[in-house]
């Protein structure tokens, strides 16, 4: 293998032909990895395992806007030219439903049998600079604390990453609000950009040097490097959506009894779309099952929602009783406490919950209305 | 400290360990008391206020204070009210079953910091049980404060917690217990009222603008009784109460506990005044 400190140091910035992707990927299943990227099922383009590039939504892009999703063809090949779609890794880093032992009696007591599958090695192609964010919350959540999540920890330290920066900016987007992007921040192994004719490459990490000094490739020119900028600055400028952060955590702090909570609660149907296609949120329930005879049981952890009634359940009633209580316990999470508990906004400016609201409620549009008549209160108006 | 205590690479810190039910005591006609003992002879330190969940195979799991240690078999006790699925199978227990139990989590009262303090212990009905573990140490260590007075509410006579217990605590002359309940029955000649009604006695004891208070009862309870309290010049700093949410995981992943920037589970569930103060009035919060 060659030298990676010699061929590609941490930094350096490649010029990588297109069809060599296929080497890479190639390369990496070799390595044991499970490679998850971009496709095309039912409608939409999805996190999925990939084995070559013709798996990837090659010349497709998709149409976003409040509660609305739509594939299109583009007039080119671009193999990424599309924003992000209704999955996130995070399916893949904090599984939907997991199985986190079964147990069955053993004389007096009972033994537990964790799950026997080892956890899988990911690599994931494609992640965005607001999904790189959108990790990096969820290692201070699963990670930084007193405790650290074991299910999330064996499938992190796996990882491998391998960004892409947008070349093309969603109609719900609006990354460039939160700092969160386009520009890829670091911590991905590979930083790819997509231009017509080719990729430039900037290597993240060691391992990503490694993984590179074994793909044909040739040092980016000034041309490349210019054409990166040029592309970044055009997607910045092309945001979707656009959010005010100023002093947000304190705004949404103080209008906790705000009117336009009970307003976004008229149309919010608590199905809770939002908490699931969000990268970020992290809830989840624990069931305990067991067979018929009783002489078996399972402990399952399943993907939960703040929006349903059950999840607050205390003492005989929901404390979030309301649909204005939930909305607001959502939006204020995303924005305000998540700030106190991991010292980091919980939303990155994907837009997903915008796009896949059935009724197209944009939290963009509520923070807006919040600010516009700040300190306004519930029963103030007529 | 907690954290250390728990292994992080592996799902134990989800799945529960067997633990004994080495005595049943009943309290109340809804009520009991568990004892419990581990069957692999682990051993649990844990500081007044904590909690463990208890775990009943196949059925679910719960969050239940530690209510006190037997002095003798250091058996951790387990005070549990039936009011829905899992607490009703749990108080159907009998010597010699079996449960699950992960913890202890959380953080406890602040006993260390109220050293050579005045103590005012306000109590609600089950509330009573996160508390018992505070009094037995304190009791134990007696000199280490000043004045220290219980006052403790419950709906009606046959409610109250620890019967026995009380008698011995009322008389002992190192401690002033006053009990209230919200309806009496024939036999009862005691206060009537809620329990912020005994605070003028409490205040024949002790000076509650020194005081470090301590509380645990239903939230209605104390939001009234902080109120009460501030209005008798009582700064929040002095005020610690313990709160309740669903609870899922017990060590902040699940979500299910968040109170505005707190995981019970987690930073409480005994919380300083202060930094709770402003959610408290917030209602469906
Ligand atoms: C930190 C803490 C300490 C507690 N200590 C005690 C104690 O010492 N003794 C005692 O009897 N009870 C205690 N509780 C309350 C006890 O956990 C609930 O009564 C119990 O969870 C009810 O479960 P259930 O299945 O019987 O009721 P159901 O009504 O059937 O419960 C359905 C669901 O709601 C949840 N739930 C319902 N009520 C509560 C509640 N009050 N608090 C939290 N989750 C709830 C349950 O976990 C379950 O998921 C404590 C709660 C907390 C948070
Ligand atoms: S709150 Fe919405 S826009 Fe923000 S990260 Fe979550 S899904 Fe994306
Ligand atoms: S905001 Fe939209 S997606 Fe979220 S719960 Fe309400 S209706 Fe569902
Ligand atoms: S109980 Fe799961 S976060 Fe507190």
């Amino acid at each position: 293998m060659a030298d990676p400190e010699v061929r590609t140091p941490t930094g350096s910035l490649w010029r990588m032909e297109k069809a060599q992707l296929q080497t890479l990927m190639e390369k990496l299943t070799q390595q044991g990895y499970t490679i998850i990227g971009p496709r095309i099922q039912e409608g939409a383009i999805v996190y999925d395992e990939v084995h070559r590039i013709s798996d990837l939504p090659i010349g497709w892009t998709d149409e976003q806007d409040g509660g609305s999703y739509r594939l299109k063809r583009r007039g080119d090949e671009a193999f990424f030219g599309y924003a992000v779609g209704p999955h996130s890794w995070k399916r893949f880093l904090h599984p939907p439903v997991f199985s986190l032992g079964r147990t069955r009696r053993n004389g007096q007591g009972f033994e537990w049998t964790p799950p026997a599958d080892p956890p899988p090695r990911y690599a994931f192609l494609g992640v965005r600079a607001c999904e790189l964010h959108a990790i990096a919350i969820l290692d201070r959540v699963f990670m930084g604390g007193p405790y650290v999540d074991p299910v999330y920890r064996a499938r992190r330290e796996a990882l491998f990453l391998i960004a892409v920066q947008c070349t093309t900016a969603g109609g719900t987007c609006f990354c460039a609000s939160m700092g969160t992007g386009p520009k890829a921040p670091p911590g991905a192994d590979l930083i790819l950009t997509e231009l017509p004719d080719a990729f430039v490459v900037e290597i993240g990490t060691e391992r990503g040097a490694a993984l590179m000094a074994e793909i044909p490739c040739t040092p980016a020119t000034e041309a490349d490097r210019a054409a990166v900028e040029a592309h970044l600055e055009e997607t910045a400028r092309s945001m979707g959506r656009q959010l005010d952060t100023a002093d947000l955590p304190a705004l949404l702090y103080r209008n906790l009894e705000h009117p336009r909570w009970e307003e976004v609660a008229q149309r919010c149907l608590t199905c809770g779309n939002c908490t699931m296609v969000c990268p970020t949120c992290f809830c989840f329930t624990v069931e305990d099952l067991s067979d018929l005879a009783g002489t078996q049981a399972e402990r399952v952890r399943r993907w939960d929602s703040c929006f349903t009634t059950a999840f607050t359940y205390t003492a005989g009633r929901p404390i979030r009783q309301s649909a204005k209580a939930r909305y607001r316990q959502w939006l204020t999470h995303k924005l305000a406490s998540w700030w106190d508990q991991f010292g980091t906004s919980g939303c990155v400016g994907c837009g997903r919950c915008i796009t896949w609201c059935p009724v197209g409620i944009d939290l963009t549009e509520e923070v807006r209305a919040i600010r516009e008549t700040d300190g306004a209160l519930a029963g103030e108006r007529r | 400290m907690i954290a250390q205590a728990i292994p992080s690479y592996a799902l134990d810190l989800f799945l529960p360990r067997p633990f004994q039910v080495t005595g049943v005591r009943r309290e109340t006609p809804d009520t009991v008391t568990l004892r419990l003992r581990s069957l692999h002879g682990d051993s649990l330190s844990f500081q007044p206020g904590q909690f463990n969940m208890l775990y009943l195979f196949g059925v679910g799991e719960v969050p239940i204070s530690i209510s006190g240690v037997h002095p003798k078999t250091r058996d951790l006790e387990h005070t549990v009210r039936a009011v829905g699925y899992v607490t009703r199978a749990l108080v159907r227990l009998r010597k010699g079953d079996v449960v699950g139990l992960r913890g202890p989590f959380g953080r406890g009262w602040p006993l260390e910091e109220a050293r050579g303090r005045d103590l005012l212990i306000l109590a609600g009905g089950i509330g009573l049980a996160p508390l018992r573990p505070a009094l037995q140490y304190l009791m134990a260590h007696r000199r280490d404060y000043e004045q220290i007075v219980l006052l403790y509410g419950a709906r009606t006579p046959a409610d109250l917690l620890y019967p026995t217990e009380l008698e011995r605590w009322r008389g002992r002359l190192d401690l002033q217990v006053f009990i209230t309940v919200d309806r009496g029955d024939e036999a009862w000649r005691g206060h009537i009222g809620v329990v912020t009604t005994l605070l003028p006695l409490a205040e024949r004891f002790l000076d509650l603008r020194q005081a470090i208070i301590l509380m645990c009862g239903p939230e209605v309870m104390m939001r009234v009784a902080a109120r009460e309290l501030e209005n008798r010049g009582v700064a929040p700093e002095q005020i610690f109460l313990s709160l309740e949410r669903n609870m899922k995981c017990a060590v902040g992943f699940c979500g299910h506990c968040q109170f505005g920037p707190a995981f019970i589970c987690r930073d409480g569930p005994v919380f300083p005044l202060p930094q709770i103060r402003p959610l408290l009035e917030v209602r469906e919060l």
